[in-house]
């Protein structure tokens, strides 16, 4: 059957979900890996929930199925409680710790769970990881590179079945030069956020 | 850029639809052409980036690409290159073959020259869709060879063998993909592109007139050629028996997407079966199929939607005399409705076999989550002109909509979209509604959606005196989709200055006398147009004209200036909450204390609520931002 590793992305339209769902499977070509990614994209940009699945390995198709992921990665944290099913016992789930409250809470229609009770409901389920990625990315020179502090975390964490180095070399080849040092500084601060755990 | 400048050989991550595009250049492709809808838009879009990268580096493309007006007009453009010797490709979303089927039906008796690949971009589950209809149906209704690729590597190659196929049969040939090939990614090996023809030329034949004589005899030809086509299919690579390294008497037929989840069950599950993987699947192999069929007792057939596969197995097992058993959708193992995932086909195959599902339980949420549905942008010019023309409407008034980002002002707090049915379709509605009802009407659409297919509905307004009022979200660009450029922008999809068309010289040419232009974002003026149309006796259009806010930004951002951001001053809020409740842009929010805030990231700096806000509570802030 062979190794297979899954990983799913989730998070808001608009947050550099799908960009980073495409560097892991650039990265994944370029440490000579099978690599399959599917996006969900069309009326989820105008600030809908977003899921991306990255696989890598022995794989056929892009989707993963339920219970089967080894790691989620989110940049809110109800979007990852969101994609729960994917999750087993030994699932890393990855979150930035910041919320992005839906308008349906905002105009009061519906309402935004105790985050608390988000985190401890993900921790009953799998291994999880609190990161403050929009602090790292607000500290490394630019909010937008929220979504490389969490490829930085996935890199640290032991889930990917090839070197770290790669997957930054792939971001850095793929932002113009004068943003290369604050990419940098991003993933470095996601790799330092799980070394901290 | 990677997907034109890679050194052939090489591999490289491509989405499907970019794949197909590759494929297509390496076809030598001469002209494309799309009306752009989700999930296909990227395989035009990549045209238009390669279009416009190589002018900016002052080289000439290597093809003609073009954003036409609708799906028919696509069709018949690049039909008539085909006719002329060339290499063409048309793509569209699922429903845009209803628009070009008038074209579709008959091109098929006339035939092609030049190599010619329709895409049908195919999405189970509605992703971004009116409907999940199955095209495979139409190329069984219009006898067009038909291919379904499974990946992005096999989406490249059947394109690029597709134009073959083409010019062989001298038939356009069906391509169905559908939103998880679409939007997957996967490594593509790269071949060498064939060299384009650049010019053809077009050789007069009376044949090509389909008046009832010829299409009486174009009829047979094309039953003929579909006769030649079933040999082709059984002989493509594209289409082939899988063995298990054990004999068995099981065999799973499937196409698309299904074979990788098929594909991994049969890992997971660890069951002995072989595998009919059908990549042309119009006409079916009928040699491989028939061999099928006599090597097995049980057949399973596995694919999304329409029990296509499965009724012509059976009726190749009936005309075998065979009583093989066939499961699938008519002994209630598979569904018809919405995608498959690996979950589903597992868990059929899992009962079907009778051994256990690894992936059959799973974890549900506990607590109750917040939905996030998308929504208009903060700052969107459309949320501006619902606001002012429900102000001005009288209660009981019905809101026609139609499709693009507009629909969602469907959502409250605006709730302006009451029907709809296809694209074009606000205007027609709005006139049988005058006559089937007492009630006002306002209809709704995009100015991309007005040349589509907007304007016959208008003449029919115009020609009957239906007492209307038809709103033209004027945007200046096809929002939803990708942004693209239509009829009505200073440019085409090669990056080139293009004639702009303007919205209400068009209505007013079709004899609307009661034709309005508005700035939606002055709310005051807007609503008194929208009553002043009411008013009026007869069709009145409005025109809403202001640039879709992402792309405006988009263009200050780029010329240096600042875009401002707004905030509440909370000693003069009253909490009326109008803001929220009233307008509803996502910018704003409830504090834990209740106080009302606008959030900077998301502000857009459009003003707007500046202007509904009766009690002055909202300004710029300084320092912009
Ligand atoms: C027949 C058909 N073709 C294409 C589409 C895909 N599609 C959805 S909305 C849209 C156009 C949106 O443009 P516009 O009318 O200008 O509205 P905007 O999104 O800019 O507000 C398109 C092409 C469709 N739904 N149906
Ligand atoms: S993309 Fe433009 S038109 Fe569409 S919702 Fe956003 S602002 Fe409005
Ligand atoms: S200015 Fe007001 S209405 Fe416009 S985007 Fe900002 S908060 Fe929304």
């Amino acid at each position: 059957m062979g190794e297979k590793t899954s990983i799913v992305l989730t998070g808001v339209g608009g947050q550099g979900v799908i960009t980073a769902a495409n560097i892991l499977g650039k990265a994944t070509i370029n440490a000579k890996k099978h690599v399959y990614v599917s996006e969900i994209h069309g009326m989820a940009q105008r600030g809908g929930s977003v899921s991306c699945t990255v696989r890598i390995g022995n794989v056929f198709g892009s989707l993963v199925a339920n219970g089967s992921a080894d790691a989620i990665l989110s940049t809110e944290p109800i979007e990852a409680l969101r994609y729960i099913k994917y999750a087993n016992k030994k699932t890393k789930i990855i979150t930035d710790i910041n919320l992005m409250i839906p308008f349906t809470v905002s105009v009061g229609m519906e309402t935004y769970p105790d985050v608390e009770k988000v985190f401890n409901e993900l921790k009953s389920h799998a291994e999880l990881y609190k990161i403050d990625a929009l602090e790292i990315a607000k500290n490394a020179g630019a909010i937008i590179t929220k979504n490389i502090v969490l490829l930085g975390a996935l890199a640290a964490s032991d889930v990917l079945p090839f070197k770290s180095e790669v997957l930054l070399q792939t971001i850095l080849d793929n932002v113009p030069p004068k943003f290369k040092e604050i990419n940098k500084k991003a993933f470095d601060g996601g790799v330092k956020a799980i070394m901290k755990h | 850029m990677e997907i034109i400048e890679s050194r052939p050989e090489k591999t490289i991550l491509l989405l499907g639809n970019e794949a197909i595009t590759r494929g297509a250049l390496e076809a030598g492709v001469d002209v494309a052409t799309t009306y752009p809808g989700t999930p296909s838009s990227e395989i035009a879009d990549t045209f238009s980036i390669i279009a416009k990268y190589l002018k900016k580096k002052g080289d000439k493309p290597s093809f003609y690409f073009e954003y036409s007006t609708n799906e028919k007009v696509a069709l018949e453009f690049a039909a008539a290159a085909s006719f002329a010797g060339l290499r063409s490709l048309t793509c569209m979303k699922h429903v845009g073959l209803n628009v070009a089927s008038d074209v579709f039906m008959t091109y098929l008796y006339v035939g092609c020259k030049g190599g010619h690949v329709i895409i049908s971009a195919d999405d189970p589950s509605c992703h971004s869709s009116q409907n999940e209809q199955d095209n495979r149906y139409f190329g069984l209704f219009g006898n067009a060879p038909t291919l379904e690729p499974t990946t992005p590597q096999e989406a490249k190659e059947m394109t690029r063998i597709s134009f073959e196929i083409s010019e062989e049969l001298k038939l356009p040939i069906l391509l169905r993909t559908t939103t998880r090939l679409n939007h997957a990614r996967g490594p593509v090996k790269l071949l060498n592109p064939r060299k384009p023809k650049g010019k053809g030329y077009f050789e007069k034949d009376p044949m090509l007139v389909p008046v009832p004589s010829v299409a009486r005899a174009k009829h047979p030809v094309l039953l003929k050629a579909i006769k030649q086509a079933e040999k082709i299919s059984d002989e493509s690579p594209f289409n082939e028996i899988i063995d298990s390294n054990k004999p068995t008497t099981t065999g799973i037929v499937t196409s698309g997407v299904s074979f990788n989840y098929v594909r991994e069950a049969i890992d997971d599950l660890n069951i002995n079966v072989k595998i009919l993987k059908i990549g042309m699947t119009h006409p079916l192999p009928r040699k491989l199929c028939e061999k099928l069929i006599k090597s097995c007792k049980k057949i399973i057939i596995v694919e999304e939607l329409e029990p296509i596969l499965e009724n012509q197995f059976k009726a190749i097992a009936y005309d075998n005399r065979s009583d093989v058993e066939i499961y699938g959708k008519s002994t209630g193992h598979f569904s018809r409705l919405y995608e498959y995932t690996p979950d589903i086909v597992t868990g059929v195959l899992s009962k079907i076999f009778d051994v256990k599902n690894p992936f059959s339980k799973h974890i549900e949420p506990k607590l109750k989550l917040p939905s996030r549905p998308p929504a208009l942008c903060p700052g969107c010019p459309h949320r501006a002109t619902y606001f002012a023309a429900k102000k001005a409407s009288p209660k009981g008034t019905v809101y026609p909509t139609d499709i693009g980002c507009y629909t969602l002002g469907k959502a409250p707090p605006l709730e302006m979209a009451d029907l709809l049915l296809c694209m074009g379709s606000n205007a027609g509605m709005a006139c049988g509604l005058a006559v089937a009802t007492d009630q006002k009407i306002i209809s709704f659409m995009g100015d991309s959606t007005f040349f589509h297919s907007g304007i016959p509905p208008i003449i029919d307004a115009v020609h009957h005196n239906h007492d209307v009022v038809i709103t033209v979200l004027d945007n200046r660009t096809t929002a939803m989709t990708g942004h693209q450029p239509h009829p009505g922008t200073e440019y085409d999809g090669m990056g080139r200055p293009a004639k702009s068309i303007k919205v209400e010289d068009v209505v007013k040419g079709l004899g609307v006398e009661d034709v309005k232009v508005t700035d939606p974002n002055n709310i005051k003026k807007t609503t008194e147009i929208f009553k002043q149309a009411l008013d009026f006796k007869g069709p009145s259009v409005v025109v809403s004209k202001s640039p879709c806010i992402l792309l405006e930004n988009r263009a200050k951002r780029k010329a240096g200036s600042t875009i401002p951001v707004y905030v509440i001053d909370q000693e003069k809020c009253k909490q009326c909450k109008l803001c929220i409740s009233g307008f509803g842009c996502p910018a704003f929010y409830f504090a834990d204390d209740d106080s009302i805030h606008i959030d900077e990231q998301q502000c857009n700096g459009c003003g707007n609520c500046v202007q509904i806000c009766a009690f002055e509570a909202i300004s710029v802030k300084k320092g912009g931002e």
